[in-house]
């Protein structure tokens, strides 16, 4: 077993020498590299939407941002008000025979 | 009359951009050829080497010309390659199983017959880069510059920017590795 794995690595690393990759460059390959140096991407439609996908994101998550916020304030205001008002028909109801009674003495 | 390597050098670090060109079309070849060891797709092989040449026009400046500009280059890209394979690392296949039907010949017939098994078959190839695929990057890397391109320890020491003596350690674990992975394919196939 030992001998056939010290066989196979010998073999394997033999084919790995054998066969060196290939060192083909593809078309235009530095012409592409010199268009980035210079700062001028070379044209893909692709790429210019998706960038400018990238850029809309920030904007939209932030008026998101902004209307989660005001719904948030807003629902909390309305939360506010209508503890005031159950406060203060509780108050009322519970006062209710005070203030008849006061009535009346009166 | 065309220009000396350091000339280019020269007008690049001047601003002259454009003198850059001659240098990548020149080493590119090499570039790729580097590439390929470590990656497989050729969108990843390109991405390698984009970022190879575009570390090698940012780091001009730290090229003092007491080496050969293709040794600083390919320091680079020997580099950039580890990167890479130490970014990619979660892709590093986890079982033998899914062998395919040529490869699983190949080491049949390298059992039964060694003398015959053909070493240009695509099988072979297939297999050595599935096992290379299985080695941690610092363990493919060794092998890769130790036992297939026959380099010396000072040399992959140099490359990598490791010590010698780290060179050596790792070169120890990635056999160790590359033996484990080999007695799972003998394990997985034969037992």
């Amino acid at each position: 077993m030992s001998r056939m794995k010290l066989d196979l690595e010998k073999k394997l690393i033999s084919v790995a020498r054998a066969n060196p990759p290939s060192d083909r460059v593809p078309l235009a390959f530095e012409k592409r590299i010199m268009a980035v140096i210079l700062g001028k991407p070379a044209q893909d439609l692709w790429a210019a939407w998706a960038k400018a996908l990238w850029y809309a994101a920030a904007p939209c998550v932030a008026v998101m941002l902004l209307f989660s916020g005001w719904a948030l304030v807003e629902s909390h205001k309305n939360n506010q008000t209508s503890t005031i008002d159950l406060a203060q028909q509780l108050d009322n109801t519970l006062l209710a025979a005070v203030d008849q009674s006061n009535d009346q003495a009166r | 009359m065309e220009r000396t390597e350091a000339e280019l050098i020269a007008a690049v670090l001047k601003g002259d951009a454009a003198s850059f060109e001659p240098l990548i079309e020149k080493y590119s070849p090499r570039v790729f050829a580097t590439a390929r060891r470590y990656a497989r797709r050729e969108s990843e092989v390109e991405d390698i080497a984009q970022e190879v040449w575009l570390k090698a026009y940012q780091k001009l400046k730290s090229f003092r010309g007491e080496a050969p500009f293709e040794h600083w280059l390919m320091r680079l890209a020997v580099r950039t390659c580890y990167d890479f394979l130490r970014s990619h690392q979660r892709n590093r296949e986890s079982a033998f199983s899914d062998l395919s039907e040529p490869e699983d010949d190949w080491l049949e017939r390298f059992i039964h017959q060694p003398g015959t098994v053909r070493e240009d078959s695509d099988a072979a190839r297939q297999l050595v880069q599935r096992v290379l695929q299985h080695l941690s990057p610092p363990a493919r890397l060794v092998i890769t510059l130790l036992e297939i391109e026959d380099r010396s320890v000072k040399e992959i020491s140099k490359l990598t920017g490791w010590s010698v003596p780290l060179v050596k350690v790792r070169a120890f674990r990635a056999r160790a590795e590359m033996r484990k992975i080999l007695a799972k394919i003998a394990k997985d196939k034969y037992l």
